[in-house]
């Protein structure tokens, strides 16, 4: 059984102007001790995602799924106290602004041990040893200092491995990360990422990686889910979206990257033209087809899944005159 | 914390000096202090005699020096109208004032905070719009009209409690609830903005995914964010009520620092007149030092500040 089954999710946000569709129909699974990552633009859904995923939602959000199951249980049906037992305790979230995600008020330490006593009725010394341990184990020097300290007086850096500590509390099963390196210097953004994919061998947690820098979803994911406004349009194995990366959208990103050995040096990357469209009001067909170089009349109709092979599904009507011409 | 505290301390003092100065230099700007004290009558030989026995024929920075030497001791001179020392009129009259404002203040906070978090809370739903019109409500009865509408219902009609005098503590409910009623509103509203700004920040996202309670992540992580501003609010407001009993005190009869304050003006009583506002200007600065220093406990980061 799958640890985590997502069928046809649906976040629907109300605005003035009309009915804003920031998720339209995404299905995954993902196995115990799998990375999935999810890359996308800005605006395309994916924090909405794994936000619905912990049911934290903004309040006017509406989701809705033909199913979401974590480990058998059924998160649309449990009661609001049944999905508090597992956010933080089974499931755990790293968000993506480490600057303002800690309390200003209160000491490492405290909001560390927090994590755990909130679940489990363990003795403070032993709540206050696993932080410890875990600090260390994110790579805090001088841990037992730290925990008296407060988040302004450390870096962003250190304030993320203390988010990824305090997620590692009760030693999840799935532990989702929202752009975890977004707001982190270039060479803590390595680091930070080595950090949770070495955790996660280490735990044996399946982790949601949620970023829009596909070299590192080249470097630490199993599978890879590429997300364009509110849908996903291919997902597979890592290996197999980028050796061949089928829609006319992930190849897109794949070519504004740069790629040791592919990219030429002085060779211009490539880049996709237009923007992102509205997703207010009702939306059909392709989405990505007023910037698609292969765009047709068929693309305005519904966009049903293609899948060449059964790991890797691609969603574009223009696949099979595409892969033609190749 | 310590460098903190010292800092602010230097900070209160400096300004309690300045408010001493001005309220000497005002004094003696109001016209010729011998002239006024001797009466409109008094020959001019009668006027020196009084500005030597006052020592107003001295160069004013030794006055003014030798007057703060004395005000820090207590010794504020003897009153016009009273034979007797300001110090021991005001000893006799501080405690009425001090309690119903403290009172005042304790009721209004009991009252406001609790109510601006649930408005805060269940923002945008009846409880919240029912609570913001309660505010309005508020603000639009005048202290001394609340004040009589509570003498004529609970002393008058009910008889459950005395119309006025400062006998026994019955006496203070009604002033008290007059006179925190006026600190409702502002208090109210501050706490369930800042409540409201709390509750949209990250870690309050942070502590909810934790799996935390929502009484937890309100009472622990949003409510201890949100009473800071609160507090420097209560104590600019104490001050109010301590300067704003005035009208209370008249209402209810009650013989305190603010009764006292408008029977000297009346009465040309300058040395106590300058002696209130010299003490409460230092209870003002008093209290706003105290606010900073609770508001550094509350939150780190203003230690460094």
């Amino acid at each position: 059984m799958a640890l985590l089954e997502v069928q046809n999710l649906v976040i629907d946000i109300p605005t003035d102007a009309g009915v804003l569709h920031a998720v339209s129909g995404i299905s995954f699974s993902l196995e115990r001790g799998e990375t999935l990552a999810i890359v996308g633009e800005s605006g395309s859904g994916k924090s909405l995602t794994s936000l619905a995923l912990m049911d934290l939602l903004p309040r006017r959000a509406q989701r809705k799924a033909d199913r979401i199951a974590f480990d058998g249980t059924d998160l649309q049906s449990i009661s609001a106290s049944g999905m508090r037992k597992l956010r933080g305790n089974r499931m755990a979230m790293i968000f993506q602004e480490p600057m303002t995600s800690l309390n200003p008020s209160y000491t490492i330490g405290n909001q560390l041990m927090e994590a755990l006593t909130c679940h489990r009725r363990v003795p403070a010394k032993e709540a206050r040893d696993r932080a410890i341990h875990l600090l260390e184990k994110v790579g805090i020097t001088a841990a037992d200092k730290r925990m008296g300290q407060y988040p302004h007086q450390l870096s962003g850096g250190l304030r993320q491995r203390v988010m990824i500590a305090m997620a590692l509390m009760c030693g999840p099963d799935l532990i989702i990360a929202d752009e975890p390196t977004t707001a982190l210097d270039v060479t803590i953004q390595a680091q930070i990422l080595h950090l949770i994919a070495d955790l996660q061998k280490e735990f044996g947690m399946a982790v949601i990686l949620i970023t829009h820098d596909l070299g590192v979803v080249a470097r630490v994911a199993d599978k890879v889910g590429v997300m364009y406004a509110g849908r996903l349009v291919e997902t597979g194995s890592a290996r197999d979206v980028f050796k061949d990366p089928r829609h006319p959208y992930t190849r897109g990103l794949l070519e504004c990257i740069p790629v040791p050995g592919r990219t030429q040096p002085g060779m211009p990357l490539g880049a996709i033209r237009g923007q992102v469209p509205n997703l207010i009001g009702k939306l059909e067909g392709c989405a990505f087809r007023n910037r698609c170089d292969f765009a047709a009349g068929e693309c305005a109709g519904t966009i049903p899944l293609a899948a060449p092979t059964p790991a890797h599904d691609v969603r574009c009507v223009r696949l099979p005159a595409l892969e033609a011409t190749a | 914390m310590l460098a903190f505290t010292l800092r602010r301390l230097v900070v209160a003092l400096s300004v309690a000096l300045t408010v001493s100065l001005i309220a000497f230099v005002l004094l003696h700007l109001s016209g010729d202090l011998a002239t006024s004290i001797a009466g409109p009558e008094a020959s001019p030989a009668q006027v020196a005699q009084v500005r030597q026995e006052y020592g107003l024929d001295r160069p004013l920075t030794v006055q003014y020096l030798d007057w703060l030497w004395r005000a820090v001791h207590l010794d504020f001179g003897n009153s016009f109208y009273f034979r007797t020392t300001v110090a021991s009129i005001i000893a006799e009259r501080m405690p009425v004032t001090m309690t119903l404002g403290a009172i005042s203040l304790m009721i209004s906070l009991v009252i406001a905070v609790p109510l601006g978090i649930i408005a805060a809370v269940f923002k945008g739903t009846l409880i919240d719009r029912l609570a913001l019109t309660f505010c309005v409500l508020g603000q639009a009865i005048p202290t001394f009209c609340l004040g009589l509408g509570l003498i004529i219902v609970f002393a008058v009609n009910l008889r459950w409690l005395p119309v006025s005098g400062t006998a026994g503590w019955m006496n203070y409910i009604l002033p008290s609830v007059a006179l925190g009623w006026y600190a409702v509103p502002a208090v109210m509203r501050l706490s369930r903005n800042g409540m409201l700004e709390v509750l949209s920040a990250d870690y309050i996202r942070t502590a909810r995914a934790k799996g935390l309670s929502p009484a937890v992540v309100v009472l622990k992580h949003a409510l201890r964010n949100a009473i800071i501003p609160v507090v420097a609010l209560a104590a600019v407001q104490f001050g109010f009520m301590l300067g704003g009993s005035i009208v209370v005190e008249a209402v209810f009869s009650m013989h305190g620092v603010g009764h006292l304050a408008w029977e000297a003006i009346a009465r040309n009583d300058f040395p106590v007149v300058q002696a209130v506002v010299l003490i409460l200007a230092a209870i003002y600065i008093t209290l706003t030092f105290v606010a900073d220093v609770i508001n550094a406990l509350l939150d780190p980061r203003m230690r460094v500040a």
